[in-house]
C-alpha cells in the first residue's frame, strides 16, 4: 500500500502513526545515505546515464528476441537461451537482488516502449497516448504475479530450453507491457503482472539498499507531491514500509525540490522481522510459490530423474498433465497447507490466538532469507557448470557456425564439482540461520510460537540439500 | 579454581567448535574389498537408465553406454572422464572409483533442448558432505531455537 489514493492520512502525514514509524526508522543507526557520495547524486539526477544503460539492455533484449526467433533451435547453442537463462538469470539472483534489491527494475527495458508511448517522450514528457485508467482494486497485490510465475513454472522445461519459446515469451512480455501502458496509468505491468518483478520484489526486502524519505515533516508541508506525480510506479515514498514495491527508478529523487530522499545502505534483511498489522496474504502466497518453484525446478533441472524432465518437456501430453498437476499441488496445496499448519500449531502450542491469516502473512517473512538462498544455491548448481556456454554463444550467437571470437567449437566446461556442492551447503545453512533469526524477531517473547516454523524451514532445507547434493 | 570460574563458555564458540568437529571428524567407513562393477546404461533423449549408479571406494567401475536414439555422451563431475556413443552403438568406460561422494554425470553431446539437464548420479561410498550438512542443519536449527529461548 504505497499509492497516493490509498493513503487517507496524506494531508496529516506527519501526525500519523505510519509517518512516525518512518521517522523513527530514519533515526535508526546502521544506515548510510549513498547520496552523500559527491559523484553519485549527479549521476542519478541526470536521466542520461540511466537512459544509456536502459537503451543497451533494450538492444540486448531485442537481439535476444531476434536470436530466439531466427537462430538455431538448439537451446544450448542459441544466444537467447544462454543469455537469458544462464547469464541474466544468474546475474539477477547472484548480484542484482541480494545486493541491489530491485536495482534490475531501474534498468529493465521491458516497460520502456510503453513508458515512451504513455508519456509521449523518451526523456521528457509530451502528449502521451493511452487511457490512463486506474488499475482495478480487486486485482491489486501480488496474486497475478504469483499466477504469472506459476505459469512460467508449468512451461519451464520448454521456456528455458527452446529459443523460439523464449523469444516469444519476451515478445509477449513487451507486448503486454505496452498494451497495459496504453490502457492503465503508470507501470501497471511492472507493479501487478511481471513475474520477475514479483520475484525481485519479495526478495528485495532482504537487500542492503533502500530508498526512503529523510524527513516526513517536509513531505507533509509539500502540497505539490511532485515525487508521487513523477513516480512511474505510482508510489508515494513517505508510505514506504519496505522495499518490495520501489523500482529504484530515481524519478522521486529528480522530482523532489527539497532533496528530501535518501538512498540508504542498510543491513541485510532490514525490512523483515517486524510484525506487520496489515494482512498481506498475497505476499505470503508469493513467498510460498517461490519456495515451491525452486523445489520443482531443482528436481527437474538438477535431479537425475529423466522421466520427470521428459514429462515437464512434453507439453500437452498426459505425462505433462501429471507434472503440471504435481507442480500446482505442491505450490497451491502442499506448501501453503504445511506452512498454515505450522503457524496454527505454533498458536495452538502457546495458547495465543491471533487471526490466522494475519499470522500466516506475518510469519511468512521468515521464509524470505531461506527462499533467496535456496534460489542462489540452485543457480550455483546449474549455472556454474554451464558458464562455458556464455563464451560459446558470444562466439556464435545464432548457432550458424560463426566464429566471432576465434574460439572455434571449443566449449570450456569448468570443473566445479569440488567447491560448488560445498558452496551450496554454505548458502542453505546461511539461509536457514537467517530465517531462524527473522523468526526470533517475529516471536516477541514467546519463542515456542515459531518452533513449528523453524521445523518447516529445516524440512525445506533438508529437501533442498537432498535434491542438490544428495 | 577461580580461573575456571571466570571462564564463560560462549555458546557461539561451542557451536563453532561442534561444527568444525562435524566438518572434519573422519566418517566411519566399513572396510570393503574393491570389486569390479559393470553398469549398462541406456541413454535416450534427456534420460539415463539407470540414472543412479553406486560403487564402493576403490571399486573398478565399467560403464557401457548405449545410445538408443541420437548421439549421447557421458562425463562424470570430479572424474576427468568422457565417452560418446553413436546411435545403436555401445561405448565403454572403465575407471577406479577413488573419490568418495555423490557425483553428477552429464551428457556431453548436444542431443536436444533439454541436453544441458540430462543428468545422472554416481554414488561412491558414503555421501559424507550430505550427512555432515544434515547434522549442521540440525545444529543450526537448535542454535536458532536456543537463541529464541534467550
Amino acid at each position: 500500500m504505497s499509492t497516493l489514493q490509498e493513503i487517507p492520512w496524506l494531508d496529516k502525514a506527519a501526525a500519523d502513526e505510519n509517518a512516525k514509524a518512518i521517522r523513527q526508522a530514519r533515526t535508526v543507526r546502521n544506515r548510510y545515505n549513498l547520496l552523500r557520495i559527491s559523484w553519485l547524486l549527479p549521476l542519478l539526477i541526470n536521466r542520461w546515464p540511466q537512459f544509456v544503460i536502459r537503451a543497451m539492455t533494450l538492444a540486448g533484449f531485442v537481439f535476444t528476441i531476434t536470436a530466439g526467433l531466427i537462430g538455431t533451435r538448439v537451446g544450448s547453442h542459441n544466444f537467447a537461451i544462454i543469455f537469458v537463462w544462464i547469464a541474466w538469470w544468474t546475474a539477477l539472483k547472484l548480484s542484482f537482488i541480494p545486493f541491489g534489491g530491485r536495482s534490475w527494475c531501474s534498468i529493465c527495458p521491458i516497460p520502456l516502449p510503453g513508458d515512451w508511448l504513455q508519456q509521449g517522450g523518451i526523456l521528457t514528457k509530451g502528449r502521451g497516448l493511452g487511457l490512463n485508467l486506474h488499475w482495478p482494486k480487486r486485482l491489486k497485490g501480488s496474486w497475478l504475479q504469483s499466477g504469472a510465475f506459476l505459469l512460467i513454472g508449468l512451461f519451464s522445461a520448454v521456456t528455458l530450453t527452446d529459443p523460439r519459446v523464449t523469444g516469444w515469451v519476451f515478445v509477449a512480455l513487451f507486448g503486454l507491457s505496452i498494451g497495459l501502458s496504453l490502457v492503465f496509468e503508470r507501470r501497471a505491468f511492472c507493479s501487478h503482472i511481471c513475474p520477475i518483478g514479483g520475484f525481485t520484489g519479495i526478495y528485495a526486502q532482504t537487500a542492503p539498499i533502500e530508498l526512503r524519505v529523510i524527513d516526513t515533516e517536509i513531505c507533509a508541508k509539500h502540497d505539490d507531491k511532485s515525487c508521487y506525480r513523477g513516480c512511474p510506479w505510482g508510489l508515494y515514498p513517505v508510505a514506504f514500509r519496505d522495499s518490495a514495491t520501489c523500482g529504484l527508478c530515481m524519478e522521486c529523487l529528480r522530482a523532489c525540490p527539497q532533496d528530501n530522499l535518501a538512498l540508504n545502505l542498510r543491513p541485510f534483511g532490514a525490512d523483515i522481522g517486524k510484525p506487520r498489522t496489515a494482512k498481506r496474504l498475497d505476499e505470503a502466497f508469493l513467498t510460498l510459490v517461490m519456495l515451491g518453484s525452486v523445489l520443482a525446478f531443482t528436481s527437474v533441472f538438477v535431479g537425475p530423474w529423466g522421466w520427470l524432465k521428459s514429462a515437464a518437456y512434453a507439453i500437452g501430453s498426459l505425462r505433462w498433465v501429471g507434472y503440471a498437476l504435481g507442480f500446482l499441488a505442491l505450490n497451491l496445496i502442499v506448501l501453503p497447507g504445511l506452512f498454515s499448519l505450522a503457524v496454527w500449531a505454533g498458536q495452538k502450542y502457546t495458547g495465543k490466538k491471533f487471526p490466522l491469516n494475519r499470522e500466516i502473512a506475518n510469519q511468512a517473512q521468515a521464509l524470505l532469507p531461506l527462499g533467496l538462498m535456496a534460489w542462489i544455491a540452485f543457480t550455483v548448481s546449474f549455472a556454474l557448470p554451464k558458464w562455458g556456454y556464455v563464451v560459446a554463444v558470444i562466439n556464435d550467437p545464432l548457432g550458424w557456425g560463426w566464429n566471432l571470437l576465434g574460439a572455434g567449437n571449443i566449449l570450456w566446461s569448468p570443473d566445479v564439482s569440488g567447491f560448488s556442492p560445498v558452496l551450496q551447503v554454505i548458502l542453505l545453512l546461511i539461509g536457514l540461520f537467517w530465517s531462524a533469526n527473522v523468526a526470533r524477531r517475529l516471536a516477541d517473547s514467546d519463542y515456542r510460537r515459531t518452533v513449528p516454523i523453524q521445523v518447516f524451514c529445516l524440512a525445506f532445507t533438508l529437501g533442498m540439500l537432498w535434491l542438490l547434493i544428495g | 579454581m577461580p580461573v575456571i570460574k571466570t571462564i564463560r563458555w560462549q555458546p557461539w564458540a561451542v557451536w563453532v567448535g561442534l561444527a568444525l568437529a562435524v566438518l572434519f571428524i573422519p566418517f566411519p567407513t566399513a572396510a570393503t574389498t574393491p570389486t569390479d562393477r559393470t553398469y549398462h546404461i541406456e541413454a535416450s533423449r534427456f534420460e539415463y537408465t539407470p540414472a543412479v549408479l553406486t560403487a564402493n571406494p576403490g571399486d573398478r567401475v565399467t560403464i557401457e553406454l548405449t545410445a538408443t536414439d541420437v548421439v549421447h555422451g557421458l562425463s562424470i563431475d570430479g572424474y576427468n572422464l568422457v565417452t560418446t556413443a553413436d546411435p545403436g552403438q555401445t561405448a565403454r568406460l572403465t575407471f577406479v572409483a577413488d573419490r568418495q561422494g555423490s557425483f553428477r554425470f552429464r551428457c556431453t553431446v548436444t542431443c536436444g533442448n533439454m541436453h544441458p539437464f540430462m543428468i545422472g548420479k554416481l554414488e561412491v561410498g558414503h555421501n559424507t558432505l550430505f550427512w555432515r550438512a544434515i547434522v549442521l542443519s540440525g545444529m543450526t536449527l537448535v542454535a536458532g531455537i536456543w537463541k529464541l529461548k534467550k
